[in-house]
């Protein structure tokens, strides 16, 4: 799921090539999902009793996280930033919580229904302002976080609410083989159903093509205004479902927006995609998410103060991002 | 560059495109027009509350506020942000109420602004130097703060002290009702910000470098050493700032300041400061914060839940900003 499909024409009839290049194009994920099982084995060594439980409980843990961070990767190939998406996240899940406490299993798949097109709503509203007035999309995101952690507010004053059992479900346990948690499956389900079919199509490209240069795609016919809101509600989508995700596996709605924003940003750029826009995936940063949860499960495990974990995360991302830059900068002087 | 455009000229300001031009050049009018115009509404909608105590209580909410958007205003003039600013303010006064009882008021205050300009010299090393994005930067520094700050609390568990006294005077108190004496502090701190911005060599080579950068190294301008001494400073302000907020909330705690950081960047924004660098200043900005906490306080007097405040303080500003770039047609 890289960036750049339109070179593989070139290689095609020398397979050996095309695979020798897809690996290049895709290194960075690879190396990223090649560090996580290495830090499995490690987790595993320092921890023998680390296994089905401890993947699970990874696995479900990481959902919310990692679909946010899904729902920043689409904004920021685009050429955007959304840092209301944890707002977005607390408005949806207590929206959800709300209206599914006390209800028939049926009714809450009409709510869930009802909370995506939410999503999409306030993805749009994001989205319009951000087009329509000019200001710097920190700016609009920034004041929006604001207003939607206001609305989950008005929603529910205090954690509360329930959710449907099928939803819980969902997320719980394991699909078939015990090592296969289901949050894990609905993980990659949702991100292959939402997300392929637009990557292979004219929308995927115009992302991509206003996120790397909004001239150039704007003479090449882009509508840039219009492909933008399309990107926020993509991220408002993924928000919600991160959303939905928070109310399912804890069973209530909290109207207080986690850190998710701003880790979301983390696992975007240390996933290879990059700020400017226009480069990227969706994989790199939820194997980004994984390895900077487990970090902390081993800090744990290793009886080191937890709090240690958030200055290693810290360091981390500033190391590989320094690290990615420094490779950069030494291809252009090449 | 708007101090270098403003022209002497004023004749042209009579017609529509005129009255751009002045709000472009000079910022601070509409501002100070909304200002105004808020202290009013605050008034109608309390008649009587518009008193010299409530002036009071205003500007001492505001000198904080105004420090830490005096980071942002800085860091955004060469295109940066700095959200580190919370956490290096927190950690500092953390650092200062668990040193005085040890180590005495003047030098906790040493220690603490040492090691909040080291996590800025760390940054700056860090966006100057290797060129990481400024927004990736401060945030994986404010992290490294947040957790070292964390652990140092678990290490001195029994927080020697608390908020020093003196300090929670300079906070908390005021001189005639309505001066805080927390200008002592703001007064200086904002003309050098003011001054260094428009007289200095150093100032105005922020500007170049957040303008065009390509244009700035052409000219000889060392953007690396620019940019770490820069993050310095915004360090040290945010460190002077955290002692301001835990004077006057009289509270010493590792998550402190984290409230600040978005109005900051936001009253900075309301200021006319461009986040793409190069055009704003810290008149500006100091006028953003001031309309921030009137907006805050209206809010509360009008009794509203915290819900709806919140929806409106974000929707204000979304206003604010999408008519000021209306206004000077501008990004």
């Amino acid at each position: 799921m890289s960036a750049a499909s339109t070179t593989v024409d070139t290689a095609r009839g020398r397979p050996a090539e095309a695979v020798i290049g897809w690996i290049r194009r895709n290194a960075w994920t690879l190396g990223l999902i090649a560090f996580f099982f290495v830090l499995l084995g490690f987790t595993r060594v320092i921890q023998p009793t680390y296994g089905v439980t401890g993947i699970q409980g990874l696995a479900i843990s990481v959902l919310p996280l990692a679909l946010a961070a899904v729902a920043q990767a689409v904004v920021v190939i685009a050429g955007g930033i959304d840092l209301s998406l944890g707002s977005m996240m607390a408005l949806t899940s207590v929206v959800a919580a709300s209206q599914m406490m006390g209800k028939t299993e049926e009714f809450g798949v009409v709510v869930v229904i009802g909370v995506l097109l939410l999503g999409l709503l306030l993805g749009a509203i994001n989205g319009s302002l951000v087009v329509l007035t000019r200001v710097p999309d920190i700016v609009v995101t920034l004041a929006m976080a604001y207003v939607w952690a206001g609305c989950a507010l008005l929603v529910l004053r205090t954690p509360g609410g329930g959710s449907a059992k099928w939803l819980r479900d969902l997320v719980l346990g394991s699909f078939g083989n015990e090592w296969i948690p289901k949050a894990a499956v609905v993980l990659i389900v949702i991100v292959a159903v939402i997300w392929l079919p637009i990557r292979r199509s004219r929308l995927g490209l115009s992302l991509f093509a206003i996120g790397s240069n909004q001239l150039a795609a704007f003479r090449s016919f882009v509508s840039v205004g219009r492909t933008k809101v399309v990107a926020y509600m993509l991220g408002g989508l993924f928000a919600a479902l991160a959303g939905l995700s928070l109310t399912a596996s804890t069973g209530i709605g909290t109207p207080v927006p986690g850190p998710y924003t701003l880790l979301s940003v983390a696992a975007v750029v240390l996933g290879g995609v990059s700020l400017a826009g226009g480069r990227g995936g969706l994989v790199g940063p939820i194997v980004a998410v994984m390895i900077l949860s487990l970090i902390r499960t081993d800090m744990t495990f290793l009886n080191l103060n937890t709090n240690l974990a958030t200055v290693a995360q810290g360091v981390i991302l500033i190391a590989v991002v320094m690290f990615g830059t420094l490779i950069q900068l030494r291809r252009e002087r090449a | 560059m708007s101090a270098a455009e403003s022209t002497p000229a004023r004749n042209p300001y009579l017609t529509a495109a005129g009255w751009r031009l002045l709000f472009r050049d000079r910022p601070m009018i509409p501002l100070l027009v909304l200002l105004g115009v808020l202290v009013v509404a605050s008034e109608v909608a309390r008649p009587g509350i518009v008193s010299v105590g409530w002036a009071g209580t205003i500007l001492r909410a505001a000198v904080p506020l105004a420090i830490l958007a005096g980071c942002q205003t800085i860091a955004m003039l060469t295109g940066g942000i700095d959200l580190s600013v919370g956490a290096v303010a927190s950690m500092s006064g953390f650092l200062l109420a668990t040193l005085v009882g040890g180590q005495g008021l003047l030098g906790g205050i040493v220690i603490a602004i040492v090691i909040a300009a080291l996590a800025g010299l760390v940054t700056g090393v860090g966006v100057g130097v290797f060129r990481v994005h400024p927004l990736i930067m401060t945030l994986g520094m404010s992290l490294v703060v947040l957790g070292l700050a964390n652990v140092w609390q678990i290490v001195m568990v029994q927080t020697g002290g608390g908020v020093p006294p003196s300090l929670r005077q300079l906070g908390t108190g005021t001189l005639f009702g309505f001066i805080p004496y927390t200008f002592a502090v703001f007064l200086p701190l904002a003309a050098l910000i003011l001054l260094g911005l428009r007289r200095t060599g150093y100032g105005r080579m922020l500007y170049a470098i957040g303008d065009n950068p390509v244009a700035a190294r052409l000219a000889g301008a060392r953007a690396w050493q620019v940019l770490i001494v820069l993050y310095v400073i915004s360090a040290i302000l945010a460190a002077i700032a955290g002692f301001l907020i835990s004077g006057l909330t009289n509270v010493a705690s590792v998550t402190l300041a984290d409230s600040y950081v978005l109005p900051s960047v936001a009253a900075a924004v309301i200021g006319g400061t461009s986040i793409m660098g190069g055009r704003g200043g810290y008149g500006g900005t100091i006028v953003g914060a001031l309309i921030l906490t009137v907006i805050s306080a209206l809010l509360t007097s009008l009794g509203y839940p915290e819900a709806v405040r919140q929806v409106l303080y974000g929707a204000i500003i979304v206003i604010v900003a999408a008519a000021y770039t209306r206004v000077t047609g501008e990004t």
